[in-house]
């Protein structure tokens, strides 16, 4: 239990250093199998994957696989789509959000109680429990199998209004009156002053929102009937072997890598700003 | 409180218009037309609407898959949130050392939160396969056991389980980062000059230190296996063995747009709204993140 202790005492006959460096790396590699396994199976031919145990040495079929279920699956319109219902919804989360915060602290108007609750209620109503009804007010919009039936009825976001409205009760008032005593309105204030600081909460949020839109799949399932309106995660879910069908596993491994790629990059890129944005904001 | 304003007449409506218009269309709606069907009786296919009161409640609480459901949903949901945040806290307090290579050791944790639950069940699926899954093989280099997920559901359910939290992990390792963070080097420093150390510091004051976090995260995580994992299941086990992993949000759903029953699948609808409710006035009065107006 060493590993425990938060704290290292200093000296060269520090065993506990190297304790913890050995069991974060074998926490890693066993928090990484899953991935590394996957990838493996994605780079065999269908003979070395029927042939247990596999081997865990990434084989010569890698370039082939990809190709092969790109062209099955029409892999790049799937990506397409993700990426598109990723990047609207989260960006249409953070906007509309932004909007919402700057209006209930900046000013006072009747009826801000009503909707500051109005929007903390959503967060009791998940995708699960109004998909039924949901999924007929979009249908009567004729917005089926479109871009803005899979991605407006997610945007409303009761987290990204409480963070920004945490962090404008922050800016001193003496920042408000300066802004008027310089003539800038309203509007100007949010652009010029809000925004440019805003950027560690809008990087945290995007992280969070843009994987929350391309993890997506009741929604999407529900949403969208044609193959060319399909998402990626949704997509791929059709690629598992049923019954009677060849287990071809290294090719739904090359579609799971695929799908899995995007959403990882962004959260390695831009997890300094995820775990910075949590905290500051959290406490 | 702010004292300096900005004073419009209309503006703050404008402003506001965006998110509520979306949230009444899409949320409020659709949640108050629920509750209505969960009253009514509903023809396949057609536009005929039976009135039956609490009927489709009545039926439900006295059907066993119905009672089935629940109780999947709660071992399932209870089995990722204790694998979950036992894994992740373990980690966290890995990752919190001052030692070097930590902000790669970070990344090389924290990547799993991008992981789609679906991808991360066919993934799993795979490692469980009865034929070919390296699980399934080393198991059966020390036990006959028959590890078959699609004869015997307790593997199943171990399999969506494990997906689940691998999935959801490195979400949980931020907000224990963040949590441990927030803890003063000082009351390390003093617990140490009081000969606390190794378990006995994580045990006495890491861990009642961290407890609004934990709180949080057992909260999110139950929130997350109810209503974020319908893809795990309808991807890789569509709710079998049986019925052994299907899961509430899996059943209203397959009542609803399977076996076309929508007033049944909206009374299960009014069910899960409840729950999430209780889970998120618990979140608000229980923990720090406070909403104060």
């Amino acid at each position: 239990m060493a590993a425990l202790l938060p704290g290292i005492r200093k000296g060269p006959l520090d065993g506990r250093k190297w304790i913890i460096h050995l069991l974060l790396i074998l926490s890693i590699l066993l928090i990484g199998f899953p991935l590394y396994y996957g990838f493996v199976i994605s780079t065999q031919s269908l003979d070395e994957v029927i042939k247990v145990p596999q081997s865990l040495i990434p084989s010569g079929h890698m370039l082939e696989n990809y190709v092969t279920v790109w062209n099955r699956i029409h892999m790049g319109r799937l990506l397409i789509n993700s990426a598109v219902v990723a990047v609207v919804v989260s960006l249409g989360k953070i906007s509309i959000a932004i909007l919402s915060a700057f209006a209930i602290v900046f000013f006072d108007f009747r009826g801000k109680q009503i909707a500051f609750w109005m929007i903390f209620i959503t967060l009791m109503l998940p995708v699960p429990v109004r998909i039924i009804s949901t999924y007929q007010v979009v249908s009567m919009l004729g917005w089926v199998d479109t871009y803005a039936g899979l991605t407006i009825p997610l945007i409303a976001s009761a987290t990204a209004t409480f963070l920004f409205r945490q962090f404008y009760i922050t800016i001193p008032d003496e920042l408000v009156d300066a802004a008027k005593i310089d003539g800038a309105g309203p509007m100007r204030f949010l652009w010029s002053i809000l925004l440019p600081n805003s950027g560690a909460n809008i990087a945290a949020l995007f992280v969070v929102m843009f994987i929350y839109g391309w993890n997506q799949y009741l929604w999407p399932l529900m949403a969208t009937n044609s193959d060319n309106m399909r998402v990626v995660v949704v997509g791929i879910a059709s690629t598992v072997p049923t019954g009677t069908q060849l287990p071809e596993w290294n090719l739904v491994m090359a579609a799971a890598m695929m799908a899995l790629l995007p959403p990882v990059l962004v959260v390695i890129f831009l997890q300094r700003w995820f775990v910075h944005g949590l905290f500051e904001t959290e406490k | 409180m702010k004292r300096s304003i900005f004073r419009n007449r209309w503006l703050p409506y404008l402003l506001l218009a965006p998110q509520l218009v979306v949230v009444v269309v899409f949320f409020f709606w659709p949640a108050f037309d629920s509750l209505r069907l969960s009253f009514f009786k509903v023809a396949p296919f057609g536009d005929r609407e039976i009135f039956v009161g609490l009927g489709n409640f009545m039926e439900l609480l006295t059907a066993p898959e119905y009672g089935r459901s629940v109780v999947h949903s709660f071992v399932f949901s209870l089995g990722v949130t204790a694998l979950a945040l036992v894994t992740s806290l373990f980690l966290a307090n890995l990752a919190n050392q001052k030692i070097r290579g930590l902000p790669f050791y970070r990344t090389a944790i924290l990547w799993t939160y991008g992981i789609a639950p679906p991808v991360s069940g066919i993934i799993w699926l795979f490692i469980f396969h009865p034929s070919y899954g390296v699980l399934t093989y080393l198991l059966s280099m020390v036990t006959t056991y028959e590890f078959n997920w699609l004869l015997k559901g307790w593997v199943a359910m171990l399999l969506v389980i494990f997906a689940a939290a691998w999935a959801h992990l490195g979400y949980n390792v931020a907000f224990f980062l963040a949590g441990l963070q927030t803890i003063p080097e000082s009351v390390i420093e003093a617990a140490r000059v009081d000969g606390a150390g190794g378990f006995k510091l994580f045990r006495w004051i890491t861990f009642p230190l961290l407890s609004p976090v934990t709180f949080f995260l057992f909260l999110m995580n139950m929130v997350f296996s109810f209503f974020e994992t319908f893809g795990i299941i309808h991807a890789v086990t569509q709710g079998g063995p049986g019925d052994t992993t299907t899961i509430m949000v899996y059943k209203a759903y397959v009542d609803g747009f399977v076996n076309l029953r929508m007033g049944y699948s909206a009374a299960q609808s009014v069910i899960l709204m409840a729950l999430v409710i209780v889970l998120t006035v618990l979140q608000f009065r229980y923990t720090e993140r406070k909403v104060t107006y």
